[in-house]
């Protein structure tokens, strides 16, 4: 409780003696005539540290907000129109597109909402089940992990679970995978000696310099940031947060970061999937 | 200079310094989370500090905390608490033991500690066994924040 009536008040600092265009704390985001869920109860793993959930979507300004209300708007449809093009293409050894197997782009459907998930004992993230499929199924080059290829397929297949509640499993399997990014969570690294819960859990709301602290959510993941006109994809957002505090960053692709994915994720079990988001 | 003067007062600057006359981060003394020593020998520059202070490769102060004396200065944080008055709050010798390690003053504290050169997992390469600011740095700022008095 006490964390929301500080979230507010930053809110409220933030909109008129900061003189940034605030976000709005009732905007409601509702694209296409669907109402997505940008606050929720925090999921039960979280209860002890944090009341509710917030998508990052809360925390923007109310123009870069506006941006994802439409998709005509929104800069991200470029790179998920270039995806759905690339779906289509035939390539590798075994002749095959995306769509040779999977005619639909839609029986992704609910898909993001698991990702990452734990497959033959290790963590699966979207971009491990796409360069699984292109390796095994149509005989092609694994794609770089962030590349620019990548990025935009795994925000086509996010696409799909717009809407739906994020609901990554975190006991059975995954329990020591999600343990280990909870750690790495809560461990101070770096000369700046931060942990993304200082941040993140901590001090959402408030403003460092001219950012206005986000929860971190990755619901919104790939999203298109205004800083570099692009779509960007989860490790590379984390790698960043990391080199920011002066620590040497956990490589991308790595377990590190990909339990760190599948922790962080867990933690906006109940926010909808925004992909393809857009921040600033 | 006569001699044995010469002789008296290279051996305090030798003693006292530890080396190029600075105190070394390992042999800060703190009491109660106070540094009653300057880090220097000597005072710092003030114009100096409130450079230090907004560089966002440097002190990047603002990047926590407000500071009505820098109301030009775009964007100033709400992470910390305001700068406004800070030296009627904390005397000198606390205020550089904030500046010098915060987390023996306040426990759990994000704030990072400016004058500690190691003991952070994972540190880059390049910042490894380094202080975010130099003693001459840290002992400009806080000849800067000592004049913010607002009483």
């Amino acid at each position: 409780m006490k964390k929301r009536a500080v979230f507010f008040r930053a809110l409220l600092v933030s909109g008129f003696a900061v003189g940034m265009a605030g976000a709005d704390e009732n905007a409601q985001l509702v694209i296409e005539g669907e109402t997505l869920v940008t606050k929720a109860a925090a999921p039960a793993h979280l209860q002890d540290n944090l009341d509710e959930i917030y998508s990052g979507w809360v925390f923007r300004s109310n123009e870069t907000q506006a941006l994802q209300l439409d998709d005509f708007d929104n800069p991200a449809f470029v790179f998920i129109d270039a995806a759905m093009d690339q779906y289509q293409q035939v390539e590798g050894s075994a002749d095959k597109s995306c769509q040779s197997c999977h005619e639909d782009v839609e029986e992704f459907k609910g898909l993001r909402t698991q990702m990452p998930r734990i497959v033959d004992g290790k963590v699966q993230t979207m971009e491990d089940q796409i360069n699984k499929c292109r390796t095994e199924q149509m005989g092609a080059e694994a794609w770089k992990y962030t590349g620019s290829d990548m990025t935009a397929m795994s925000a086509l297949i996010g696409f799909q679970s717009r809407g739906m509640a994020m609901n990554i499993k975190i006991d059975g399997e995954a329990k020591p995978f999600w343990e280990k990014g909870k750690e790495i969570y809560y461990t101070r690294h770096g000369q700046l000696d931060m942990a993304c819960s200082n941040c993140h859990e901590d001090n959402y709301g408030n403003n460092i310099r001219a950012d206005h602290l986000s929860q971190g959510q990755l619901n919104g993941f790939p999203t298109y940031r205004l800083k570099n006109a692009k779509l960007n994809a989860v490790h590379s957002r984390l790698f960043g947060c990391i080199r920011d505090v002066r620590a040497e960053p956990y490589k991308v692709g790595s377990d590190e970061l990909k339990a760190l994915e599948l922790y962080v994720s867990s933690r906006a079990n109940g926010l909808s999937v925004e992909t393809p988001s857009v921040r600033n | 200079m006569n001699r044995p003067v010469l002789a008296l007062f290279c051996l305090l600057v030798g003693t006292s310094a530890g080396g190029a006359g600075t105190i070394k981060p390992a042999d800060v003394q703190f009491s109660d989370g106070a540094v009653a020593a300057s880090l220097t020998g000597a005072a710092g520059n003030v114009q100096e500090g409130r450079k230090v202070f907004i560089s966002r490769k440097l002190g990047n102060c603002l990047a926590c905390h407000a500071n009505e004396d820098m109301a030009k200065q775009q964007f100033h944080g709400e992470v910390g608490p305001s700068l406004d008055g800070v030296a009627d709050r904390w005397d000198e010798a606390q205020l550089r033991g904030i500046l010098i390690n915060s987390k023996e003053t306040f426990e759990g504290t994000i704030m990072p500690a400016f004058y500690v050169d190691g003991g952070f997992p994972r540190t880059k390469e390049k910042f490894k066994g380094k202080t975010i600011l130099s003693a001459q740095q840290l002992e400009d700022v806080l000849a800067y924040l000592v004049t913010l008095k607002e009483q």
